[in-house]
């Protein structure tokens, strides 16, 4: 066993995601704010805007859905255990930063899919017929993967104050969905919303989740999916980076 | 200077907060098998050394080999090999201790088989296997040190850093740690041992170093570091019959003597030399030795005049 191999190190990142969904992910509060939020949105909005159809609402919903899930819980993480010192304990145990960012991924990932498939579950359930089931499915892991990372990224300020950090990442993560074509569709946007739009990953999403549930979209799949990709790769790159960076400023 | 039998070799460690050298260019090397005490004042640098040399934080300066790795340059196969009881308690509360045993067995690479089998073991000997099953949340502090050692010792580690390890504890809790620490040390574990108790280090360190203000003051083994300090010894001799004071003090190696009760206090530049000549004295005196005590200097005293702000 090379202790700092790649493979050891990805079996100890597992380690670190077993850890953070037993203590962070599955709570009462955690689980119900996951489902319930999306929910809500999703309610206020159907009230809204009738004249949408409920095909775009629920494609929202699944793109809202994933991305709140997927980035709730994360950001937080370093602060809270900075604060607790048992970050010191990682920093002393033999794995990477890159691996303990690698962890943190992997479990608000599956918290993001494992919530995400419900929401899809209610769209199955309200009438709507899934087209593209596997489209969905790669979808829904690629996303998932770009938007943990982004999670991670709101991370990075050295901060062991978790409500600076919840802030902030509240900050950044409204404005990004209202550019993403959810709640307008990208061919009523104007030209300056579609170049904002095409800056975010979740447009991507959403839009492969439109495409996966009604047959139509605006990008072609390849598009949307080598975008996520791109996406989900200089996301990771840049948060593992940054995060060793700053991980001695939080001791 | 340094062998290959030194276990930690610290090569001009440095670390600054903002402006304050916290840890000025230390050097140090601990050697294999070992107990290496690190005693020091408040705020003298001794756990920001301790997380330099456990890769917790970088140095600005200089560097550490540790277990033959450079601290800085790969850092996993370093950490790998020891275990850290830091500072502050810092178990998973939300865990149970079972829990965060089993996640240090998976991030060092244990199989779960020899994971359960080394957990069950090490809460054994520190008694807490009854409440293994507990979220560590509702641990005494003593439970909680114990626990930490016990995470520490989970890979079994070759070498040992403990920041404090017994500082808050009741007499049990710090005996059993002791006694732990003692029976690993017999086993073969180096270890590096940060701490207030002077009591603690003398009975159980082989060498002792002590820093002050960032810089090491003094790096010995504990007897020699109290015989170093004092250079004039302390005697306590009463004999069976009166003896003349002039006598006494007049004896080679003696430098004075005062009688206090029944017995007499006297003070010497050499010892050895001193106790030989109060042998000679009472065989030539045909007076009995009765007591004969030698007064040494403690790790306190020590301690004391080397951290005082006036020494060199
Ligand atoms: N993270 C930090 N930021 C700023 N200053 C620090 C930090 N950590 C330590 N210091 C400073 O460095 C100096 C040495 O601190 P350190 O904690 O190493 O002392 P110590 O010898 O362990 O003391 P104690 O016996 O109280 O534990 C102190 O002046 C402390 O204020
Ligand atoms: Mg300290």
């Amino acid at each position: 066993m090379n202790p700092a191999g790649y493979s050891e190190q990805v079996r100890r990142a597992w380690a670190i995601a077993k850890k953070d969904i037993r203590i962070y992910y599955i709570k009462g509060p955690v689980l119900i704010f996951g489902i319930f939020m999306p929910v809500f949105l999703f309610l206020a909005f159907l009230m809204g805007s009738r004249q949408l159809p409920l095909a775009f609402l629920v494609s929202g919903l699944v793109g809202m859905t994933l991305f709140f899930t997927a980035t709730a819980v994360s950001p937080a993480i370093f602060p809270w255990e900075g604060q607790a010192k048992t970050l010191e304990r990682l920093a002393s145990c033999p794995i990477m930063v890159e691996a303990i960012v690698l962890g943190d991924m992997i479990a608000s990932t599956l918290f993001g899919i494992g919530i995400t498939l419900i929401t899809v579950v209610i769209g199955l359930a309200l009438g709507l017929s899934l087209i593209h089931g596997i489209t969905l499915l790669a979808a829904i892991l690629l996303a998932a993967c770009c938007f943990s990372a982004i999670g991670m990224l709101l991370a990075v300020p050295p901060t062991n104050v978790p409500s600076n950090i919840m802030m902030l990442s509240s900050l950044l993560k409204f404005p990004l969905v209202f550019i993403s074509g959810i709640f307008v569709p990208l061919e009523q946007m104007p030209p300056w919303g579609l170049a904002l739009a095409f800056c975010s990953p979740l447009t991507y999403f959403a839009d492969l989740v439109r495409y996966s549930f009604t047959g139509s979209h605006f990008f072609a799949v390849w598009v949307d999916i080598a975008a996520l990709g791109f996406f989900m790769v200089i996301f990771t790159a840049g948060t593992m980076y940054l995060h060793k960076r700053t991980m001695p400023k939080r001791m | 200077m340094y062998t290959v039998s030194d276990v930690i070799q610290a090569l001009d460690l440095t670390k600054t907060f903002g402006k304050h050298t916290a840890v000025d260019h230390i050097s140090f090397s601990v050697r294999e098998g070992e107990i290496f005490g690190f005693l020091g004042p408040n705020g003298a640098g001794k756990t920001t050394t301790t997380r330099m040399l456990t890769g917790v934080i970088p140095p600005n300066e200089g560097t550490a080999l540790v277990l033959g790795f450079d601290i800085c340059r790969s850092p996993v196969l370093a950490k790998q090999g020891f275990g850290v009881v830091p500072e502050t308690s810092n178990a998973y509360t939300d865990l149970t201790a079972w829990q965060n045993l089993m996640l240090m067995g998976d991030l060092y690479g244990i199989p779960r088989g020899r994971s359960v089998d080394r957990a069950s073991e090490l809460l054994r000997v520190l008694g807490l296997l009854e409440r293994k099953d507990q979220k560590v949340q509702a641990y005494s502090k003593g439970m909680k040190q114990r626990l930490i050692l016990a995470m520490a010792l989970l890979h079994e580690p070759g070498l040992l850093f403990l920041d404090e390890p017994t500082s808050g504890l009741d007499v049990q809790s710090t005996q059993m740690i002791l006694s732990l620490l003692r029976d690993l040390n017999q086993a073969g574990t180096t270890i590096f041992l940060t701490t207030h108790n002077m009591e603690e280090a003398n009975r159980l360190c082989h060498r002792v170093g002590i820093i002050r203000a960032g810089k090491i003051v003094a790096l010995d083994a504990p007897e020699k570091l109290k015989v170093a300090i004092d250079r004039v010894h302390r005697l306590e001799v009463s004999f069976d019959r009166e003896v003349p004071a002039d006598a006494l003090a007049g004896l080679d190696g003696v430098l004075s003597a005062n009688r206090t009760g029944d017995k007499w206090q006297i003070t010497a530049e050499n010892r050895d030399a001193a106790i030989r000549s109060l042998v000679t004295f009472s065989r030539e005196h045909n007076a009995t030795i009765v007591t004969l005590n030698t007064l040494a200097p403690s790790l306190d005293d020590a301690f004391l005049r080397l951290t005082r702000e006036d020494h060199p």
